[in-house]
């Protein structure tokens, strides 16, 4: 019944796989689940394409600006739906009850966290890939033209959506569902340092340490660099990459941390509020 | 085939904020027997299951699962377990064969959708398995949860309540699937009940604990001999009033 290379080895495809298959078979059996990944994105897109179409028409700058706030839209969308995209499909377990039968299962965390990351990517991608083509359609934004620099972008935001979802996830197994709105609204921490909409230089001189401190940043100094000056800035991505390297060490860290406590305090057997 | 017991539980405790839940209990069991752990509201049964799961973490005292220390160990002992409890559920969207999928492929069985038949047969589930758990009635959804318990034909079978709420001729029918397999498969089980019947009729063992001890432990008609009654129910009226005075007197 039980492989000779599963007890091998620690890390367990075939489990990812059974987790993976877990959420998939969740979207499939809903539509309302599926409407949701795409909807927001969608009116966000829209709302600030024709924000920015308005400003382009009345500000010289914006004129050779062009895209950056639909860009900034779009690559915000990556971070923010990454990160819930991650917690959602672990609330999903907290909702359905489901948590203890996962932690009494051989599943590992390094498993379960894994497949919410692939996860996070599969969500992101039904909900971001046809608002992107929207933009396409619709301002004449193309965000695959940023070419290997989106890849760069996508990486990195991608990197550090898992951190803070892992971080959270830990949050909510601890605290149980009363948690449950930091999974939503956390990510809003980050919009005002990390300069989403502005450059760094907008905010006070004493803030902009802590706005260095984030790895989005980087990634959207980086995306006015491109679009304004024409510039790919490696330099900035690299010490993104090194900031999201610690970011998610720490995040597993929470997390694991967080576990033990649950396991300590029992709040593994009561998942509700 | 090893001949180390199942489980050891030694001066096991629990503490939470100050209160101890669990309070220093010690007993052991044998492979291939029926225990059942005994007990009112409040008396630690939950909290003693959830510490032999490594579901929590004791405060001190050691638990041994199949040789494996819990918690720290517990990825040794997992794949050769399972439990069922009222405080999880299955995924409520997902059909039968789904989430039998996903266990079966979490607990590395080989051959899942073949295994799923085979408990789909032995449980009478064959004709509800691509319907949504969500929608089956009580008794059929303890049928699921026990096609989960048995989907990588487990060594250990940790049961918490596992006929509450059903009719009585539903568990007597689970109560026979569970008695069954244990004797096939040689398999042990620990089960925590309100249920004095089921128990009667399950165990060979019994553990009564109260208050976060273990009250009494012996075979079930021992114990009716101890306290001079005919029933489990009233042996364990008597512990649970602290009636030593009956227990005295047949003594």
């Amino acid at each position: 019944m039980i492989t000779a290379t599963e007890r091998a080895f620690a890390f367990s495809p075939r489990r990812v796989a059974a987790m993976m298959l877990r959420y998939w078979y969740l979207l499939r059996s809903s539509w309302p689940r599926l409407i949701e990944l795409i909807y927001w994105p969608a009116v966000q897109m829209i709302t600030w394409g024709f924000i920015q179409y308005y400003v382009m028409q009345n500000a010289g700058f914006f004129a050779r600006a062009g895209g950056t706030l639909i860009g900034a839209v779009l690559l915000w969308d990556i971070l923010f739906r990454g990160q819930l995209g991650f917690s959602i499909s672990f609330l999903e377990e907290m909702w359905a009850r489901n948590i203890g039968n996962l932690m009494m299962s051989p599943l590992r965390p390094v498993e379960f966290i894994t497949a919410l990351m692939v996860m996070s990517i599969v969500r992101l991608a039904i909900g971001v890939v046809p608002v992107t083509l929207l933009a396409l359609i619709f301002f004449g934004f193309n965000l695959y033209g940023l070419g290997f620099a989106l890849v760069a972008f996508f990486i990195n935001l991608m990197l550090t959506s898992w951190a803070v979802g892992i971080f959270v996830s830990g949050l909510v197994l601890r605290n149980g569902l009363g948690a449950e709105n930091l999974a939503w609204s956390i990510m809003f921490l980050f919009m005002p340092l990390a300069c989403v909409y502005y450059p760094v230089t907008t905010l006070p001189v004493w803030l902009q340490p802590a706005a260095w401190a984030l790895p989005p940043t980087y990634i959207f100094e980086g995306m006015r660099a491109l679009l304004i000056e024409h510039t790919f800035r490696a330099d900035l991505m690299v010490e993104a990459l090194a900031l999201n390297a610690v970011f998610l060490a720490a995040g597993i860290f929470g997390f694991l941390k967080f576990l033990q406590a649950a396991r300590r305090h029992g709040s593994l057997m009561q998942t509700g509020e | 085939m090893s001949t180390s017991p199942a489980i050891e539980v030694e001066q096991l405790v629990k503490i939470y904020k100050q209160a101890p839940a669990v309070d220093g209990i010690s007993f052991s069991i044998a492979r291939g027997s029926i225990t059942g752990l005994l007990g009112g509201n409040g008396a630690g049964k939950t909290t003693t299951i959830a510490m032999i799961m490594g579901l929590l973490m004791p405060t001190s005292g050691s638990v041994k699962v199949l040789g494996a220390q819990m918690p720290q160990q517990r990825y040794r002992a997992l794949q050769r377990m399972n439990f069922e409890s009222p405080y999880v559920e299955m995924p409520m969207r997902l059909t039968i064969r789904q989430n039998l999928t996903i266990f079966g492929m979490l607990y590395g069985v080989r051959n899942v959708a073949e295994r799923i038949e085979e408990l789909g047969e032995a449980l009478d589930l064959t004709r509800l398995l691509d319907r949504p758990t969500g929608k089956l009635s009580a008794g059929q959804k303890t049928r699921v949860s026990l096609a989960k318990v048995l989907i990588n034909s487990p060594e250990l079978l940790l049961l918490d309540e596992p006929t509450a709420s059903l009719d009585p001729d539903t568990a007597d029918w689970v109560r026979a699937r569970l008695e069954r397999y244990c004797r096939d498969r040689h398999a042990t089980m620990l089960l925590a009940s309100h249920n004095m019947h089921e128990v009667e009729r399950l165990c060979e063992r019994v553990i009564i604990m109260k208050q976060g001890r273990v009250e009494d432990d012996d075979t079930p008609a021992r114990l009716l001999a101890r306290y001079g009654r005919r029933t489990l129910e009233e042996v364990f009226l008597d512990v649970a009033r602290g009636r030593d005075d009956a227990r005295e007197a047949a003594q």
